[in-house]
């Protein structure tokens, strides 16, 4: 396979991205991968987090701070979205909270989805496990707000309410 | 401390047994589960008193919990550096958790089908190991267990992203699902770039076991989920079932093939590789590792026969459980004492002859 860049070299460093099923690759020769380095990491940064951060961190952070001031200083340990972009690694639970709105695209750029779909700690559990219709429900909601079919959505949303304030109900009535 | 560990010595663990589906092909299955403790600061912001409570606390839960039978604990600071790197070769452990001591420690359960590291990148790393393709098993073992635990342990989680990890990378379910697979024939016929690339290609991560990047030695790959958020568990295993399937399908395609095209050069070379292990007198780490792959091939593949006087014995656990004893620490541990790497390729050759029926 020859290098996509200088369309020379053997392509020894193979690049793929997956997200949300849409497929992005490229091959590079040693010295082209080298030389684009910064460039390509940024691009296909989701195989190292670290790496992803330094690119689109700008945006992150300017959303971030948009949100208000207070807000960018996680309270629970004192990490900052800067102190996150060089480590990439957060702090505590809570930083899930102070960034909520960058990690929830972060997630979704790194997982095709930002909506937790498996276990729960048994404390928390509404049901032994979550019923497979919510599950379906709430894919296809995700599905609809991503067509931006927002009339559809909202119905989902208010079928995906009923069955969880079912459950609810049921949990509640056991002793 | 120590003295249960060198118990560990004495035994294989239940992986290595070469039993359970499609063991010529999938040597082992693992599930692992990332969790953190609410309302503490993650190992990134940990200060020596967190960690330190981190380690109480989990400690106490691990004693509370029954699905883990008699666990043995050892602290990283008990242990010397040949003792955790016995531990990462057995796959007790990560390569990360023995570079550092503080505050580290490990669980391990009965058979080591679990083990539960303290103070990794996250505060609980959970692994279930067994021998096989039994991922579907392998996590029924780990929910439960994962069950009992969150009993014990407040569990840091958000009802929209799922269990709070270090990493995004891990946000989610927390799981990686993965299966270390034998694959020398896809190596020998030359397709395994092709299909280490259809794999990454469908989500997956595919790394050589053994040595750097896809580039492995002794041709031992493992295959898991990169994904680990919007889908369930069972979902993220079916995935991997899914894929893995084709994977050995292609592989025992090229097995049939070389048995039937290429079967003179086939057989010469796994009887080399048997005649080198059963008689050299030093042999390297990088060496022994592609011959015993060539054994293990012989013995799937039924070549070496196993009924003959000298080859007497040697089945797919023998190969398995020289892959592991012949490694630098487990060496060490068996010597009971520190071997230069000169004075290892000699002890691992003797090792392995013994085993193999060789001359001593």
């Amino acid at each position: 396979m020859v290098c996509d860049a200088c369309k020379q070299q053997q392509a020894t460093v193979h690049l793929t991205e997956i997200v949300n099923d849409q497929m992005t690759e490229l091959h590079l020769c040693e010295a082209c991968a080298n030389q684009k380095g910064a460039q390509v990491e940024s691009h296909f940064g989701l195989s190292d987090l670290l790496a992803g951060l330094a690119d689109f961190g700008k945006t992150e952070q300017a959303e971030e701070q948009e949100e208000g001031a207070p807000s960018k200083t996680c309270l629970q340990c004192g990490m900052t979205y800067e102190d996150f972009r060089k480590v990439g690694r957060l702090g505590c639970s809570d930083c899930y909270t102070t960034f909520k709105r960058s990690l929830g695209s972060l997630l979704k750029r790194i997982h095709g989805s930002p909506h937790h779909l498996g276990k729960a700690p048994m404390q928390l559990m509404k049901s032994p496990r979550a019923k497979p219709e919510l599950l379906e429900l709430k894919r296809q909601l995700e599905g609809a707000i991503d067509k931006e079919e927002f009339e559809r959505a909202a119905n989902l949303r208010d079928q995906i309410r009923e069955l969880e304030h079912q459950e609810q109900r049921q949990k509640n009535k056991k002793p | 401390m120590a003295k249960e560990l060198d118990e560990l010595i004495r035994q294989t663990g239940e992986w290595l047994r070469g039993v359970g589906p499609v063991s010529d092909i999938v040597m082992s299955s693992r599930v692992r589960l990332a969790r953190n403790l609410e309302k503490l600061p993650f190992a990134t912001r940990a200060t020596k008193a967190t960690q330190a409570e981190v380690l109480r606390l989990v400690k106490e839960g691990i004693l509370q919990t029954a699905e883990i039978k008699k666990p043995m604990i050892f602290e990283m600071s008990e242990l010397d550096e040949v003792d955790r790197q016995f531990l990462v070769e057995r796959h007790l452990i990560s390569r990360e958790h023995a570079t550092r001591t503080d505050h580290r420690a490990v669980a391990i359960g009965q058979g080591e089908v679990v083990s539960i590291m303290v103070n990794e990148e996250d505060h609980l790393r959970i692994q279930v190991m067994q021998s096989g393709l039994t991922l579907r098993e392998a996590w029924t073992i780990i929910d439960q267990l994962d069950d009992e635990l969150s009993k014990a342990l407040p569990y840091a989680y958000s009802t929209d992203w799922g269990y709070l990890t270090c990493c995004l990378t891990n946000t989610g379910t927390g799981m990686r699902a993965s299966v270390m697979v034998h694959l020398p024939a896809l190596v020998i016929t030359k397709q395994i770039n092709k299909v280490l690339h259809a794999i990454t290609k469908l989500g997956l991560t595919a790394r050589g076991l053994y040595g750097e990047g896809t580039e492995a030695s002794g041709n031992f790959f493992q295959i898991s989920n990169q994904v680990a958020l919007g889908r369930t568990e069972d979902e993220l295993i079916e995935t991997i079932e899914r894929i893995l399937k084709q994977v050995i399908g292609h592989e025992q395609t090229a097995r049939e093939g070389l048995v039937s095209n290429n079967k003179l050069q086939l057989e010469d070379r796994i009887w080399r590789a048997y005649g080198i292990l059963r008689h050299a007198q030093t042999i390297t780490s990088g060496e022994t590792l592609d011959l015993l792959s060539a054994l293990r091939l012989g013995v799937d593949l039924g070549l070496v026969s196993t009924n003959g006087a000298a080859e007497k014995g040697i089945d797919r656990a023998v190969v398995n459980e020289l892959l592991i004893f012949s490694q630098p620490a487990h060496l060490q541990k068996l010597e009971g004492s520190k071997l230069s790497s000169s004075e290892r390729d000699t002890k691992r050759a003797t090792l392995i002859r013994r085993r193999l029926g060789g001359q001593s």
